[in-house]
């Protein structure tokens, strides 16, 4: 696979950043845009632009068939069976949100467990922890293990028969580790308990099926699959959207509108109220198309690779652990220098154009088990290469020089 | 930019070994901060004698370099000073860290205030300024003894 030619349709990496080439390790956050997805939003606006889904007018019409082709795409794409069973969202954190507060509303009540595990991102977590204080709902943690990964078991010793929904995330953002989601859900399934996938870095890096799967809810965020910000997408089983009551009301999402009483609309206008975000969802169709035109098997085949070298250079420089060994590891690597805090680390790194994240990354919960403050974290894309890890690994020895060690 | 600037041998010395990372037996005053971005945390505990001098001030806690270094330099120069003193140095502080080339206070003796100019490369780095920042917004909080936490966000 060409990444230097991949890499050009990034428009990024065109300019200097402070003087440097861009670094960027990244995109566990967010990844960069190709230049397709960048030129669909202008083409959109400038060329094609109106509200859908409400107006004949020919450019409603148009815009409609544009945005609906998106949801087709993205059926397609992870495999769900029917396309009313991807709701567009503004991204993972509302599609969490809607879940819980939707699924909680119906079917939670004082005493029930929702399990989380310990890896989760506070988008995994809050949106449940509303439910303690408005439904007086338990949250149990499943809990990690030396590698920084969850296991099966784990998932089955917090089980208990309160459990009534099970929420975890497809690939942490902090260690790397792939969770055992087809395992998960046919235990849990066998509990008759459904399982939401917080696929926010599963979607990115992974191939998706959700028939195969056959999770019952997976939540998306546009932007970290080369996609405009303010997208997700929810998928769902057919029979929970048809079951769950809406999430938000307004436009678009009605059947009849009475002083005396309101019907819904049908599936998926039931849970997109409102004006959505048209543009970015018209324009993540070409991330979509980016992602198909690369190969999910090349992206994760080549962020393996990434991952490998890249473990095999810091695991070799003394000063530095990194947080976790996951067998089954996406393209993360979460680590600590000795001697430096991460945010010195991320300072002195970005001097040299290397973009990378220090904190806790929206994982707490993991890093207070971790007895971590923080760590510094570097994550891949399909653009990154083997010379990325390289001034990675040069920069950090700068930052050991400067900090005298 | 310059990284020199940021991480001047003071800093990091004050980074490494920082002063006052106890806890003041007998304090009066305490407040805790916390900056959610970068998950420092600082406690500060004070003890005001009965003329409203500070008899003792030190603190706990954790950060990067930047915010160790600021605090540890912090309760070594507000040591011995009086409760209105010490607010017109954090005042002084914070003034310079947002706008001010100098420092206007005439408190500080010209080896104190060189000690706390070295600070100031945070300016350049607007990300880290709250790293800075944050001991000294807790101490104010001590010393009016505001309950709250201080939350660097908001
Ligand atoms: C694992 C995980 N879940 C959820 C989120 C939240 O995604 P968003 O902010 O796009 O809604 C993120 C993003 O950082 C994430 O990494």
């Amino acid at each position: 696979m060409d990444i230097d030619s991949i890499k050009k349709e990034f428009p990024i990496f065109d300019n200097k950043i402070q003087n440097n080439d861009l670094v960027y390790l990244d995109s566990a956050n967010s990844s960069q845009k190709p230049r397709v997805v960048i030129d669909r939003i202008y083409d959109f606006y400038s060329k094609e632009f109106s509200n859908v889904g409400r107006s004949v007018h020919y450019l409603a019409v148009a815009a409609t068939n544009l945005y609906e082709n998106t949801r087709t795409s993205v059926q397609k794409y992870i495999n769900a069976k029917d396309k009313n069973e991807i709701v567009f969202t503004k991204g993972a954190t509302e599609a969490i949100n809607l879940v819980a507060n939707t699924f909680g509303q119906k079917y939670l009540e004082e005493g029930d467990e929702v399990l989380l595990t310990e890896l989760e991102h506070h988008s995994n977590y809050v949106p449940w922890h509303f439910l303690r204080n408005s439904k007086k709902i338990k949250i149990e943690f499943a809990e990690i293990n030396e590698a920084g990964e969850v296991t099966i078991e784990a998932i089955k010793n917090k089980i208990t028969n309160k459990t009534k929904i099970i929420s975890v995330t497809h690939l942490s953002n902090v260690t790397g580790a792939i969770l055992p989601i087809k395992e998960i859900v046919e235990l849990a399934h066998s509990k008759n308990i459904p399982v939401l996938v917080d696929g926010c870095q599963g979607a990115p890096h992974l191939k998706l099926d959700m028939q195969e799967l056959d999770c019952d809810f997976y939540a998306i965020s546009g932007h970290k699959m080369y996609g405009p910000t303010g997208i997700g997408v929810l998928y769902a089983k057919k029979k929970w959207l048809d079951d769950l009551p809406p999430y938000q009301g307004g436009g678009g999402m009605i059947n009849e509108v009475k002083k005396t009483g309101i019907s819904y609309g049908e599936l998926p206008n039931k849970y997109e109220a409102g004006t959505m975000a048209t543009a970015q969802v018209i324009a993540f169709n070409e991330s979509i198309k980016f992602m198909e035109k690369v190969g999910i098997e090349n992206i994760e085949k080549h962020e393996r690779e990434l991952l490998d070298y890249g473990l095999d250079i810091l695991r070799k420089n003394n000063s530095i652990k990194i947080v976790g060994n996951p067998k089954n590891k996406g393209g993360v690597i979460s680590f600590t220098i000795e001697g430096v805090h991460p945010h010195d680390v991320a300072t002195i790194l970005d001097e040299d154009g290397v973009a990378i994240r220090a904190g806790h990354h929206c994982c707490q919960i993991l890093h207070e088990k971790l007895k971590l403050p923080a760590t510094a974290r570097a994550s891949f894309g399909i653009y990154n290469t083997k010379d990325d890890i390289d001034q990675l690994s040069q920069s950090i020895e700068n930052c050991k020089k400067i900090f005298n060690i | 930019m310059d990284l020199k600037e940021l991480y001047q041998e003071i800093i990091l010395d004050h980074g490494k070994n920082p002063r006052n990372l106890r806890k003041t037996e007998n304090f009066n005053k305490d407040a805790k901060g916390h900056n959610p971005l970068c998950g420092d945390n600082v406690h500060i505990y004070l003890k005001l004698n009965e003329n409203k001098k500070v008899e003792d001030i030190s603190f706990e806690g954790h950060g990067c370099a930047i915010s160790m270094a600021s605090a540890s330099i912090m309760t070594d120069l507000v040591k011995g000073k009086e409760e209105a003193e010490v607010k017109e140095i954090v005042n002084d502080f914070l003034d310079m860290i947002k706008e001010k080339e100098e420092l206007q206070n005439k408190i500080l003796n010209e080896d104190e205030k060189t000690k706390l100019m070295c600070l100031s490369g945070v300016k350049q780095y607007p990300m880290r300024v709250k790293c800075a920042t944050l001991s000294w917004h807790t101490l104010t909080s001590a010393i009016n003894d505001f309950q709250k936490i201080v939350n660097t966000e908001s």
